[in-house]
């Protein structure tokens, strides 16, 4: 496809119609929370837009958030989005490798710089100067300083880019940082989860595409609209939770009768995420409601916050050691203070002066 | 520091050095006092210390006789207050769930339902308790800087953990940080302020009771 | 005479040889919540709050801290705790004398089990070491000592009241005979005032068979020394009755009708005097009433008059002896009615614990016999009948002072005595 080209006519080419086409606007609309006479001035502004230059880096990652938002079933939604957009580097997706596709990536940044939006996903490992991930020779955090310059916008997906995700949990061997520890001059929209949910990454892009700017964010840096709420402030399982119906073990009665499954180790109360409403896979599912308890993958360090089936009030160190080896010292202490005053009082009592009839007198 | 890593560390290292005070505190207060000993009794008992002692810890909790209205007011506010705040402690499945891990046994929880009306309970009783300090001429003659310190220090956690099961004007994440912060602050107070009598009025009365019961005397 | 502050470092010295576990426990205990004021008469008739009983041990309480407390010892270190000063023990004397009969009713109704009471007697040798008491009672320990009375009673007075009881009786009173099984205790009011008593136990022995004995050298069973808080002088006395007793080689010494003279020999004495005795000691209530239960103190006859009986503190509540009067009066009134709070729970005739020797605090006890007026009040009795001179005396002055003498105040031992069956 051309640069040339705008959306409307790509997409007509691609046999979608201009009614689907709205649809998938007003979707967009609802998902970015906006209100409804915002799906027109969406399609205006796609179906004009021309195809913004978008480079993809992925670094210390496993793929998965690509695989999220590839694996998809309504493949109007994110072929949409690959569309109004020119994906001109992306490691999985690309078809040129070596130093063609660096190139690529060299050539995009030198013509739309300022311009280009900036794709993030896996960790940066600082450690022994980078050299656990590279790429063409390159660290990454060479790649991301130099790419930053010439964004106009960064999105780390995935919370390994929001947030330092696995390789930076203890003893985070390699170093690993956040997009956010090292760029400080651009906006960033972390789109964090483990993966994120497929259609946040395209909503955020939808927005950036059809005003230029990035959405409300919370303190993290994370969509407002999709991070918002808590899974537990949204789940549909909460009404267990306020009645103290809680599942003990994975396959008692009150997992098979869908209970809370807060002391499971569900960390829903403590994560913010999408997962309780839009769910996965189109809607299907997410993991509370195939009786999983949720992980927190969109909170930074989920990896250190306790085990995934340990409850949320389990102790994160050894209490009771400590609290015996106190107990203890307690006792030890109390004694050693105890004899001395034991023996002050002795003292005293030695050096008593005997009260007489004279001390009487006044 | 993010969310996450307070709340890790206050279920970690937090926790460790607020139960560690805790119990080295209560523990060396109860043994220093015990050891700091006694003088023989040498007078011929009528009765005895054990039983006498034992009994009393029980008797002195039942209201005696010419009880005034302060007193009348002194107890069930405070029967009130402690039971809504021991039910609220170790009846709710999460707190159990926290006891579990350090215990390493549990016990049946109530319905959180029963929960929030004990907590809302417990901190009315308190609140009626701190006008009473403040407006009765008595307690007020005995209360010192301690006592308010004691008082917040034991609505604090009352407040803040009712907030998190309910969170108004603040998310889940805030209202439980607080809730944990506010009672691990309360349990490093404990051994260092009036709230130690937790463990030395069984002690105390104990005393009482003993020192009666050699000379055959019911206290 | 000493510097003022050099009288404080005294008290503290005092105190740091009193502060024992309980006294550490109980104010590590206390949560503030007055209810031991409501159990004060000095509070409850006035409602002052500086009557409040924890309230007097203050000064006490501070000791306790900046001595045996991690915390108060660490402030004090650091000059951020003053230590307890002359001007505050002056201040306090008022409030730990003649504010507090050690009557013990605000140990009974802690909440925390604080026994107050155990820790005024403590705080008593700390003032008092340090000279701060009232001089009436400094008065009437010295004559303790020197005198052997508190009140000046002597042996001549003693023999005086023999004499006029051995006239009333017929034969012989006891005095000084060796190997008797029971050496008898008088109190000075007893001797100067109440002494129908004398001929009053002379008859029941007799009709009980009971071998008995007084003894010149040590008659006197008042205790001035737990009053004042001076164990050292308190011990002297002890060690009076026990020489004589020791002399006389008598079985079981008997603690005569009154409240502070049981609690000092029965309770104290052995752990003043640092030696278990080698006899025993009973009250006289206890030993008429082991002599009612084997059948050898037989009454006859009943009084018809509506009476109520008067629990001395040191007797009761301190003591442990609250059943016994009631059997013995069981026995010979018909018309008995207990006061609502009784035994434990009585209310102090406001004399005890050195108050009614000291003349500046009559006014106050006057006007905090109120309470015992209101328990008589609610009863409605003509006679009330009690085992302790001092709360008879109180009794009586108080009634006057509230214009109720047409109550009449009578011992327990001459009441047994009136309806007594010699006949057997």
């Amino acid at each position: 496809m051309s640069k040339q080209d705008n959306l409307l006519e790509i997409l007509q080419r691609q046999g979608v119609s201009r009614r689907g086409f709205l649809k998938f606007c007003s979707a967009m609309a609802s998902l970015m929370a906006m209100p409804p006479g915002t799906a027109p001035a969406i399609a205006a502004a796609l179906s004009k837009a021309k195809r913004p230059s978008v480079i993809w880096l992925s670094f210390q990652e496993c793929t998965g958030c690509t695989e999220s938002l590839t694996r998809s079933h309504n493949p109007t939604v994110e072929s949409l989005i690959l569309g109004a957009v020119s994906l001109d580097y992306h490691h999985t997706l690309q078809a040129a490798s070596g130093t063609a596709a660096e190139e690529a990536r060299e050539h995009a940044m030198k013509e739309f710089f300022g311009k280009y939006l900036l794709i993030v996903d896996g960790s940066i490992p600082l450690k022994d100067n980078g050299v656990y991930s590279t790429i063409a020779g390159m660290t990454n955090l060479q790649m991301l300083e130099e790419a930053a310059k010439g964004a106009a916008a960064i999105i780390a997906v995935g919370t390994c880019a929001a947030f330092g995700g696995l390789p930076h949990a203890k003893p985070n061997p390699t170093g690993a940082v956040s997009v956010s520890d090292i760029i400080k001059d651009k906006p960033i929209v972390n789109v964090s989860g483990c993966p994120p949910i497929p259609v946040v990454i395209t909503g955020v892009l939808a927005h950036y595409l059809t005003w230029g700017t990035i959405p409300d964010l919370d303190k993290h840096k994370r969509p407002l609209s999709f991070f918002g709420d808590s899974i537990h402030d949204r789940c549909y399982r909460r009404p267990f939770y306020d009645q103290g119906k809680f599942a003990k073990t994975f396959d008692d009665e009150g997992a098979r009768s869908g209970w809370c499954l807060y002391e499971l180790g569900c960390k829903g109360p403590t994560t913010n995420n999408a997962c309780a409403t839009l769910k996965w896979n189109n809607g299907t599912s997410f993991p509370i409601q195939s009786g999983h308890p949720c992980l927190g993958c969109s909170e930074p360090d989920f990896w250190d916050g306790g085990s995934f089936y340990s409850p949320l009030p389990t102790p994160s160190a050894d209490v009771s050691t400590v609290a015996l080896g106190a107990a203890a010292a307690g006792v030890a202490a109390g004694v050693a203070f105890g004899l001395y005053d034991h023996q002050k009082r002795k003292k005293a009592k030695q050096q008593h002066e005997k009260i007489t009839v004279k001390d009487l007198d006044e | 520091m993010n969310e996450i890593e307070i709340l890790t560390w206050l279920r970690g290292p937090g926790l460790q050095i607020s139960v560690a005070l805790f119990a080295l505190g209560l523990i060396f207060r109860t043994v220093q006092n015990l050891t700091i000993g006694m003088s023989k009794n040498l007078a011929e008992s009528k009765g005895s210390y054990m039983m006498p002692g034992m009994a009393t810890i029980v008797r002195r909790s039942l209201f005696h006789p010419g009880t005034t209205h302060r007193g009348y007011f002194t107890m069930i506010a405070g029967y009130t207050f402690h039971i809504g705040l021991l039910v609220t402690l170790f009846f709710l499945e999460q707190h159990i769930l926290l006891f579990k891990s350090i215990l390493g046994f549990a016990w049946p929880s109530l319905p959180p339902a029963i929960i929030n009306i004990t907590a809302l309970v417990a901190i009315a009783a308190l609140i009626a308790v701190l006008l009473h300090r403040i407006m009765d001429p008595v307690v007020r003659k005995l209360t010192d800087y301690q006592d308010f310190l004691a008082w917040i220090l034991t609505i604090a956690p009352l407040i803040t953990g009712y907030l998190a099961m309910h969170p108004i004007a603040t998310t889940y994440q805030t209202a439980l940080i607080l809730h944990i912060v506010s009672a691990e602050v309360l349990l490093i107070a404990i051994p260092f302020t009036k709230l130690s009598h937790m463990v030395s009025i069984f002690i105390a009365r104990w005393y009482n009771g003993a020192l009666a019961g050699y000379k055959g005397v019911k206290s | 005479m000493s510097a003022p502050s050099s009288t404080a470092h005294r008290a503290i010295a005092a105190l740091v040889e009193q502060i024992d576990a309980p006294t550490a426990t109980f104010f590590t205990s206390c949560v503030h919540c007055g209810m031991c004021a409501d159990a004060c008469l000095f509070y409850t008739e006035t409602q002052d709050p500086k009557y409040i009983p924890i309230y007097k041990l203050l000064p006490m309480r501070k000791v306790w801290q900046q001595e045996f407390t991690f915390w108060g010892r660490l402030m004090k270190a650091a000059g951020l705790a003053k230590p307890i000063t002359h001007e505050e023990l002056d201040e306090w004397e008022e409030l730990v004398f003649d504010s507090c009969t050690l009557c013990g009713r605000c140990s009974l109704v802690c909440p925390m089990g604080n026994d107050i009471t155990y820790m005024i007697r403590k705080f008593r040798e700390g003032m008092t070491a340090a000279g701060h008491a009232p001089s009436d009672l400094k008065a009437a320990m010295k004559r303790a000592i020197e005198l052997g009375s508190p009140m000046g009673v002597s042996l001549a007075t003693l023999k005086a009241q023999i004499k006029h009881a051995e006239q009333e009786l017929g034969y012989e009173v006891p005095i000084d005979k060796q190997g008797a099984d029971y050496m008898m205790l008088l109190s000075s009011a007893e001797i100067a005032q109440f002494h129908e008593i004398i001929p009053a136990v002379s008859r029941i022995f007799k009709a009980a068979g009971v071998s008995w004995t007084l003894c010149s050298e040590a008659f006197e069973g008042t205790n001035t020394g737990i009053q004042i808080g001076a164990s050292d002088l308190a011990a002297e006395l002890v060690e009076r009755i026990v020489a004589g007793a020791e002399k006389l080689k008598v079985k079981t010494v008997i603690s005569p009708e009154c409240g502070h003279a049981y609690m000092a020999l029965r309770w104290e004495g052995p752990n003043l005097i640092g030696r278990p005795y080698p006899f025993k000691v009973v009250h006289i209530l206890e030993l008429l009433d082991d002599l009612r239960q084997q059948g050898k103190l037989k009454t006859k006859g009943k009084d018809a008059t509506r009476m109520t009986y008067h629990d001395p503190c040191q007797i009761a509540r301190r003591g442990g002896i609250v059943e016994q009067p009631r059997n013995l009066l069981n026995e010979v009134a018909q018309n008995f009615v207990d006061m609502e709070e009784h035994g434990e729970f009585n209310w102090c005739c406001g004399g005890g614990g050195g108050v009614s020797a000291n003349e500046r605090a009559m006014p106050r006890r006057l006007d905090v016999f109120s309470r015992k007026k209101k328990q008589l009040d609610d009863i409605k009795v003509d006679r009330i009948v009690t085992a302790c001179s001092n709360c008879r005396n109180m009794l009586e002055e108080g009634l006057e002072h509230y214009r109720m003498d047409n109550i009449e105040v009578v011992g327990l031992t001459e009441t047994i005595a009136q309806y007594l069956d010699e006949s057997a």
